[in-house]
């Protein structure tokens, strides 16, 4: 059986599809099969991020219809051959995601892949619903600022009512934060919210702290996962993150200023 | 840490100021979306009933739904006006 994860964050540009692209890299690279479904429908960029725009045929509200099948829609990952994506419609609206559509294509998914990570789109309608419904696990991408914390609470909320766990008096999804753009550095300062005020409003299990990284634009420039850039400090972040993911137990990282006095001077980066 | 910095903290942050900020927001965003749908429509339909009997406006009554772990309590707070007024 799967294990269904949705990235969310009910904010747009806080970094949930940079996400999505990178942890399930990162659980195909660590060796499960996974696939990776976009729900925004009708603007799609999941695609774009995974740099496999150029072999988009089939989409999945085409699957939804019957008029591609599972296998024709999914993209197999250039890089990793246990990835695989499944892209969203960019012409058509978002009400052509229907619950028992997407019920039907996690359930033939869950037959062949470990994970199954849905990109849910920003926003709390019906392309969000539905990446949340079936979750089993639920990654919140949250940056250190008023409005995406305000909206994670609210997502949180949605999470525990309006899931299909909930719905069954299941087990809770489980919650996991994300907290990404982060910059020590302004923390330091005061300027920015620390990751302990935002764990005192949100408090939740803490999966990793994503720094502000110059790499992230460079990666999705380049149409490859951040977390294949080893080097990078968000691309370390992200292999951390799905190693804690997986039950290693690996100390957090990027969340203090390391910046010495004389860098800091120098202007050193 | 330089003196600049010193007198920049000694200030109130921008990020307390934040966290403040988010604090009462969220504490009060959590308590009224879990309130059930009903109680808006509630509170309208027992106005109406006091006003027949007694000549209350509307902010003169408060309605609250407190849950602890076994038990709802529905809480009615209504303010009657000064009876040497009337």
């Amino acid at each position: 059986m799967a294990r269904i994860i949705v990235v969310t964050s009910g904010k747009g540009g806080v970094g949930k599809t940079t996400t999505s692209a990178a942890i399930s890299m990162g659980l195909a690279k660590k060796g499960h099969k996974t696939v990776v479904i976009d729900f925004d429908v009708g603007l799609r960029n999941l695609d774009l991020i995974m740099g496999c725009e150029r072999r988009v045929v089939y989409d999945i509200i085409n699957v939804i219809n019957g008029e591609a099948s599972l296998n024709q829609a999914l993209i197999r990952d250039k890089n990793c051959n246990l990835l695989s994506i499944l892209p969203a419609s960019q012409t058509r609206n978002k009400d052509a995601l229907t619950q028992e559509g997407v019920g039907k294509i996690l359930e033939e998914l869950s037959k062949d892949f470990k994970y199954i990570v849905c990109d849910s789109p920003a926003g709390i309608e019906q392309g969000a619903h539905l990446a949340m419904y079936f979750a089993d696990d639920a990654f919140i991408v949250t940056n250190p600022e008023v409005s995406s914390v305000r909206d994670s609470d609210r997502i949180l909320g949605l999470l525990s009512s309006k899931s299909r766990r909930a719905e069954r008096n299941e087990e809770p999804i489980k919650e996991f934060l994300l907290l990404s753009r982060y910059s020590p550095e302004r923390v330091k300062s005061g300027e920015m919210l620390s990751l302990d005020d935002v764990q005192e409003i949100l408090s939740l299990h803490l999966l990793g702290v994503i720094p502000e990284s110059k790499s992230v634009l460079t990666a999705s420039n380049s149409g490859t996962p951040v977390i294949l850039d080893e080097k990078s400090d968000a691309g370390q972040a992200y292999s951390d993150i799905v190693a804690r993911y997986l039950g290693e137990n690996r100390p957090h990282r990027f969340i203090d200023d390391k910046t010495g006095f004389f860098r800091k001077l120098f202007g050193g980066k | 840490m330089s003196l600049l910095d010193y007198f920049r903290t000694s200030k109130t942050s921008s990020a307390s100021l934040a966290k403040e900020r988010l604090q009462i927001l969220v504490a009060y965003e959590r308590s009224s979306s879990n309130q059930p749908s009903y109680l808006p429509q509630l509170q309208k339909e027992l106005l109406v009933v006091i006003q027949k009997y007694v000549h209350i406006n509307q902010d003169a009554m408060t309605i609250n739904l407190e849950q602890s772990d076994n038990r709802e309590t529905l809480e009615l707070n209504i303010v009657l006006p000064d009876p040497h007024r009337v």
